[in-house]
């Protein structure tokens, strides 16, 4: 590779999106040192590497060198090697699995020695993007099919289940965002309506009786069978449609019984308020809430927040470190951090459609996709509208395993798009 | 590519609706509502407070008659506690298990992590064992504050008494004050409450989630420390106050002294009282309960809420308003026959002594005089006869003694006794009424009623010659010695100074001439001027009534006492007064009379019980705190009196009777 061809990778890199992302690395130092409990003169530094601070100073610089190398890569590779990514990251989850540290219940670590441990559910994400686009890429599904269907939600579906097992819901949930690129490639809409739908099902199931919502989907579904009683297709459908919505009422509540752990319950039972429990589980979301809120219009300033300082909330640095943010920068900076996330998304999926080739495009959905999931997960929980699932806020939250996955996701991109003149 | 392309603007919508949700969201919870950032503070933020001590109270020669002492309360943190041995703490702070669940509860429901109060008030002996062994009891610590201690044990009901605020008094103080705090609740310590209390220190601490402290907010610079309440001199003398009390030790009644030319009161005896000292301490609620039950109302503020009739001690108020009205002179005689007969209305005179002038009208105390005084008075030339306008002039006259409304003593529960305008008399009797329905007024009588406190301010104002200073208790507030402005007014009551010299003389009489009606009474070397009562009681015996003041020339105490049910004034009221004038103005009694006082002392005057529907379990106390030989006579039915009457002079009792009602 020549240094004139270098130069004209790098010339075609969108500065913008890098410029985002250092920005929002920087938002997460300055508050993941905030978050630090105490912050005594001995060990003020802003460069104590042997802090949460320090070390994460070291994961963004790492981050930024691994990102420039990706930029350095052919553009060829990823597409030509996704299938052996993706190979390595399944087996790195059936690794850890079997060899994994329990951490906060999750078997999702493997240690690295030396204090470093990775997380390999946040590698999976970029490994499954890569071999969906290039799926996807490979012979132009409309996914009119079902077998293409079936066999892109086998992509998704293996580290997704593999994930479950550790168990955590809250990164396999994230896989739901391959729900996207998939979309824009020609799933029907309907798949989407259908989640929704279940979505909106499964919340009304907590919160009206049966006897309530059983009589108005039936309403629901006779009204829409009587207007199309000539077309014999479509009636028949929403027939079925109408059954299989109130079965699956039925099944929620069983497996909301059985299948999930008390703790999940209790969750799930917080956030749609039925339940009210300031020690407990609801703890972290009540502190954060509080922290939040406290941080007004402007913010209680940098360092002055007395949630942070006095360690009220509960895995501040890595999980809750939006409330950090709510809490010393207010309104204002919720409003810039929320912003800049905004902007970057969809910046993503603009760039994702200028590319020329499909495997491009679909990756480029993939990114914002899950950026997106995460984003709206994590801000969620912390104000207390999404229930508690421990997933990072990309590019802010502490965590190497976390950064640099967020890092290749987004400068594989960033390569891809470089490149989008050359043919893949 | 048709319409897949335009899904690109259904994730970027999709990617903008999720953004601004969670903008509203925040903007919700972070700027239209106030309630988490009021959490966050009460997060962190903890108020630790010191106690000042209570301002001290003196007498007027600033000896103690209230004072502080230490006592400790045991806290707890309950979050700190771990296992111990509570039978041994049981033992040591004298409690049992039941009550140590109880109080753990109490302290665990107010809060976990803060120190709420486990047992009140423990003695020092109880502090000093537990001291040695709290270390072993973690989570227990020991807070010192302390309460009210009253060396001589008297003036009960001048200075009130202090108790644990109630939920309606933190409500009213608008967060003031807190749970624990105490509060003055009568007497003295509540009128003054604000200039005793003091301030208290705060020290503002902020805790971390683990409930480890981190140092102080904003580096203190809201922090206080304790401010010690104002030292407060009253108008109390010791010494009379504590010979007041022995003297109406196992009576019913009231001694009220005032220093005429200031309004300080001297002496505030309220009869039966009790010991200030029950008032204080663990048992405070038992005791006031007990209190609560008594017969003859221990509680009650006999000198400010006492109703009684002020009898033939009204009489000087008849001549100084005749006079000054110009309706009779010093000279002026009236023709007494024994009675006062108008129209159907006899008002009887204990004795028949011919034409009578003003002097001796007052030292006799002749019902005749004052009722043809008061004829006399409601018939005058220039109210055209209109009795009622006469009445109503006539009554405004008497209010401006300070009868008929409260004084406005600085003690909350004043009273304002009984004096009805024309209005009342026009609907009670449909208008036919005139000066002979009320005569009865005439000789203090009828519907009216005086407190002990505003029959002693009369003769303030009598010893002033014309005008008294609102009686107060306190001299002097802190170290500046303010006093309120309104304690150096003077109050006028409309009667010309130059008056005053015949009903004086008459007073003089009354007390010092052979036939006066408390001659018996009279101290060698002072002059003092006074006038009995006896006054009728529906409930029962006669109360006897003696209202004076000394030396006759520049007065320095004016005085009434009342003694419930002993009959005639010159009996037990004059004497008890001239003892208490004697022992103020010469500082001891005459060796001649101190007998008499001892005998005064032991006398017993109580109303028999009415009917005993429970028998009183409680200890009932005397003015000086011994409840002993009052319990005797309370089981005893019969009001007894002593009948070893010493060699009192003269003890040819003129009684005055009158039935001035049909």
């Amino acid at each position: 590779m020549s240094t004139q061809q270098s130069n004209r990778f790098f010339f075609n890199v969108d500065w913008i999106t890098i410029l985002i992302y250092i920005a929002l690395c920087t938002v997460g130092y300055v508050n993941i040192y905030a978050s630090v409990p105490s912050h005594s003169s001995a060990d003020s530094s802003m460069f104590n590497f042997g802090s949460n601070y320090g070390k994460q100073l070291i994961y963004v610089i790492a981050g930024l060198v691994l990102g420039f190398s990706i930029l350095l890569l052919d553009a060829k590779f990823f597409s030509v090697f996704s299938p052996i990514v993706y190979g390595v990251t399944v087996l790195l989850l059936i690794i850890v699995l079997i060899v994994g540290r329990n951490v906060g219940g999750n078997q999702a670590w493997i240690s690295l020695g030396g204090g470093f441990r990775l997380q390999p559910s946040e590698f999976a994400k970029f490994g499954t993007a890569l071999l969906l686009a290039r799926y996807i890429s490979s012979f132009s599904p409309k996914f009119r099919d079902l077998k293409s269907i079936a066999f892109a939600a086998l992509i998704m579906g293996i580290p997704l289940i593999l994930i479950m097992l550790q168990p955590d819901a809250g990164s396999a949930l994230v896989f739901l965002a391959f729900m996207f690129p998939m979309y824009r490639e020609g799933l029907s809409g309907y798949f989407l309506l259908i989640f929704l739908g279940m979505i909106v099902l499964f919340v009304a199931d907590f919160l009206v009786p049966l006897q309530i919502l059983i009589p108005i989907i039936l309403a629901i579904g006779g009204i829409f069978v009587y207007q199309n009683k000539r077309k014999q297709k479509v009636m028949f459908s929403a027939i079925i449609v109408t059954i299989v919505a109130i079965a699956y009422l039925f099944v929620v509540r069983i497996a909301y019984e059985k299948v999930l752990k008390p703790h999940q319950r209790t969750r799930i039972e917080l956030i749609l308020g039925l339940k009210i429990d300031p020690k407990g589980v609801g703890y972290n979301v009540i502190q954060s809430k509080i922290a939040i809120g406290s941080g007004q219009l402007t913010g209680r300033g940098f360092l002055q927040g007395t949630q942070t300082k006095y360690g009220y909330v509960p895995a501040q640095s890595t999980d809750f470190i939006f409330s950090t943010i709510g809490e010393e920068w207010g309104f204002v900076g919720c409003f810039v951090v929320i912003g800049l996330y905004l902007f970057l998304l969809l910046r993503l999926i603009n760039l994702a459609e200028r590319q020329r080739s499909t495997f491009s495009r679909v990756y480029g959905y993939c990114v914002a996709s899950i950026l997106f999931f995460h984003v709206f997960i994590n801000i969620g929980m912390a104000i207390g509208i999404v229930p508690v699932i421990g997933i990072p806020l990309p590019f802010i939250s502490y965590g190497g395993s976390s950064l640099w996955s967020f890092t290749i996701l987004l400068f594989i991109f960033l390569k891809l798009d470089s490149n989008r003149m050359g043919f893949i | 590519m048709d319409n897949l392309f335009n899904r690109k603007y259904i994730v970027q919508g999709l990617f903008i609706v999720v953004s601004l949700i969670l903008l509203g969201t925040l903007f919700y919870i972070q700027v239209f509502s106030d309630k988490y950032f009021l959490s966050a503070e009460s997060n962190v933020l903890r108020k630790l407070y010191t106690f000042p001590a209570r301002g001290v109270i003196l007498d007027r020669h600033e000896k103690i008659l209230v004072q502080n002492e230490p006592v400790y309360d045991l806290m707890v943190i309950p979050n700190d506690v771990k296992e111990f041995d509570t039978l041994e703490l049981c033992k040591i702070i004298d409690i049992d298990t039941v009550k140590f669940r109880k109080n753990f509860k109490k302290a665990l429901n107010q809060s976990r992590y803060q120190p709420s109060i486990f047992e009140k008030q423990l003695s020092v002996s109880i502090y000093q064992s537990l001291s040695e062994k709290l270390y072993r009891f973690p989570g227990f610590f020991v807070q010192s504050r302390t309460i009210r201690q009253y060396p001589d044990s008297i003036a009960s009901h001048f200075l009130g008494y202090i108790k644990e605020v109630s939920p309606t008094d933190i409500e009213r103080s608008e967060g003031y004050y807190r749970p624990g705090d105490y509060i003055g609740k009568s007497g003295v310590e509540k009128s003054y409450e604000t200039a005793l209390r003091g301030e208290r220190g705060v020290v503002n601490m902020l805790y971390d989630a683990h409930n480890v402290p981190k140092g102080s907010y904003a580096e203190g610079k809201f922090d206080t420390s304790a401010v010690s309440g104002e030292q407060l001199i009253s108008s109390l003398d010791i010494r009379i106050q504590k010979l007041g009390e022995e003297l109406l030790k196992n009576k019913v009644g009231s001694i009220v002294a005032i220093e005429p030319a200031t309004g300080e009161v001297l002496a505030f005896v309220s009869s039966p009282g009790y010991d200030p000292n029950l008032m204080v301490g663990r048992q405070q609620g038992n005791n006031y309960m007990d209190l609560l039950k008594s017969p003859n109302r221990a509680l009650n503020i006999r000198p400010i809420q006492g109703y009684y009739s002020p009898g033939s001690s009204f009489k000087p108020l008849d001549a100084l308003i005749g006079l000054q009205e110009g309706v009779i002179d010093e000279n002026t005689t009236f023709n007494c026959p024994g009675y006062f007969k108008v129209g159907n209305h006899t008002t009887k005179c204990e004795h028949v002594d011919g034409d009578i002038a003003l002097r001796k009208g007052l030292a006799r105390s002749c019902n005749t005089y004052a009722c043809y005084v008061f004829q006399k008075l409601l018939t005058q030339k220039k109210f055209n006869r209109n009795q009622k306008v006469a009445y109503d002039y006539w009554q405004k006259k008497v209010k401006l003694w300070g009868l008929g409304d409260t004084l406005g003593i600085d003690l909350p529960g004043e009273r304002r006794g009984r004096l009805y305008d024309a209005a009342y008399y026009s609907k009670k009797y449909s208008k036919y009424w005139g000066y002979s329905t009320v005569i009865s007024l005439a000789i203090g009588q009828g519907e009216m009623d005086a407190t002990p406190l505003q029959m002693a301010n009369i003769m303030a104002a009598i010893a002033n010659k014309g005008y008294y200073i609102k009686p107060h208790l306190v001299k002097s507030i802190g170290k500046n010695h303010v006093i309120k402005k309104e304690f150096v007014k003077k109050n006028y009551v409309g009667v010309d100074a130059r008056h005053f010299g015949p009903v004086i003389d008459g007073m003089q009489d009354a007390v010092n001439a052979p036939w006066g009606t408390a001659v018996a009474s009279r101290i060698d070397g002072i002059i003092m001027c006074g006038k009995t009562g006896t006054v009728q009681n529906p409930r029962g015996k006669n109360h006897s009534v003696f209202i004076g003041f000394a030396p006759r020339d520049n007065p320095k105490i004016a005085i009434a006492v009342i003694v419930e049910n002993a009959g005639f004034g010159g009996t037990y009221a004059a004497p008890i007064a001239s003892y208490i004038t004697e022992k103020y103005l010469k500082d001891s009694i005459a060796p001649n009379r101190r007998d008499r006082v001892e005998w005064m002392k032991r006398q017993i005057i109580l109303p028999a019980p009415p009917k005993p529907k429970v028998k009183p379990k409680a200890a009932i106390l005397d003015s000086a705190g011994k409840a002993d030989s009052l319990k005797k006579s309370i089981n005893s039915a019969e009001p007894k009196k002593t009948t070893d009457l010493p060699n009192i002079k003269n003890p040819t009792l003129i009684k005055n009777e009158h039935s001035a009602k049909q």
